[in-house]
């Protein structure tokens, strides 16, 4: 099996997970998140028996760790003085319009529609990531695009 | 009705992608199974590899491309190949002295672990020949233990995965003609000018 040195992959992605790790997980959880992902793919790597699907493989990785950070901020987000609307992490400050309703979608949805509106990522490499069918794909990118469409259609 | 589609790919566009380095923290997880980055030298940019044990690699870059020595190591050492300047900054200044005429020998330690048999016989024989000295391909493998060998010397020495650092520039055909080196026989001129071999 001949695995591409490492760094190809790094230099080949490390833009677009990180983009995905700030939209997805908020921009102050993003470098640590980051980090995480790269540290856990790279542990990973030898023991790799396809080469192909890599991209796949490393926004699998990066949706695990953007879970970890939304578990993280949830705990660290205890609130005080306030009562808080909702049962979820608070937006992080400053949230882009669009990213924080995405933050608020279930996990699936949320890296569904990240990778294939803004990666233009195919069914079948989506379905790999998800570890779904490329129906159930398909469908987390509807579902998950109509939910934002009335969250932001609401506002 | 909005197109969110539209709306989520322009907001793309002005997310960040200066994400955090990594190499310092692979190190830190004993994750760096190579190491490598690029010096400059007066024979052009030097690809330089380490494993934690030492050096692995020395490359002429524009005779062989970065890409090329990138792929085999991953091969033939490990995938796990990443940039990282900072573990070779010891063996880029030990060059630069050396290329600045500052430095006879090289302090930094070497990783044999890769090399095998009469090849790295060879090659290790090699590394005991000192600045300003030469020997030739039949010294080499009377060295290496098979004085014979002296086609096979030559092949380990055309195969040096470390050259300038192990000095293969400094093995001549016997006779004194200066034989071929891989990367360029005008480079085994430079590097024995440089030494005071050459005038």
């Amino acid at each position: 099996m001949n695995l591409p040195p490492f760094q190809a992959l790094l230099q080949e992605h490390r833009a677009d997970v990180y983009r995905f790790l700030v939209a997805t997980a908020g921009p102050s959880e993003a470098d640590d998140a980051f980090q995480e992902t790269w540290i856990a793919a790279l542990r990973a790597y030898p023991r790799l028996r396809r080469a192909d699907n890599l991209r796949a493989w490393l926004f699998r990785i990066a949706q695990n760790k953007s879970i970890d950070a939304h578990r993280a901020r949830g705990r660290r987000a205890v609130p005080v003085a306030t009562v808080p609307e909702s049962a979820s992490a608070p937006p992080e400050p400053d949230d882009p319009s669009v990213w924080g309703p995405l933050r608020e979608l279930p996990t699936k949805q949320r890296t569904a529609v990240f990778c294939r509106t803004v990666l233009g990522m195919p069914y079948d490499e989506l379905a790999t990531l998800l570890e779904s069918s490329e129906e159930a794909a398909r469908r987390n990118v509807h579902e998950g695009l109509k939910r934002l469409r009335e969250e932001l259609e609401h506002d | 009705m909005i197109d969110i589609e539209q709306q989520l790919r322009e907001a793309a566009l002005d997310l960040p992608t200066d994400a955090p380095p990594l190499a310092e923290r692979a190190d830190e997880e004993g994750l760096l199974d190579v190491a490598y980055t690029s010096v400059d030298s007066p024979l052009g940019p030097l690809v330089v590899a380490a494993t934690p044990k030492g050096l692995v690699r020395v490359s002429y870059t524009e005779f062989r491309g970065e890409d090329e020595v990138l792929e085999d190591l991953a091969r033939r050492v490990s995938p796990r190949v990443l940039e990282a300047p900072a573990r070779l900054d010891p063996v880029r200044r030990e060059l630069d002295e050396y290329f600045e005429g500052r430095r006879q020998d090289f302090d930094t330690p070497i990783d044999w672990s890769y090399l095998a048999g009469f090849t790295r016989e060879v090659l290790r024989a090699t590394a005991q020949i000192g600045f300003g000295e030469v020997s030739t391909y039949a010294g080499v493998a009377e060295a290496a233990g098979s004085p014979r060998a002296v086609r096979a010397a030559g092949n380990a020495l055309g195969a040096n995965p470390m050259p300038v650092i192990v000095p293969c520039h400094r093995v001549l055909r016997t006779g004194g003609s200066l034989g071929g080196y891989t990367g360029g026989v005008e480079r085994k001129e430079f590097l024995l000018r440089l030494e005071g071999t050459l005038l």
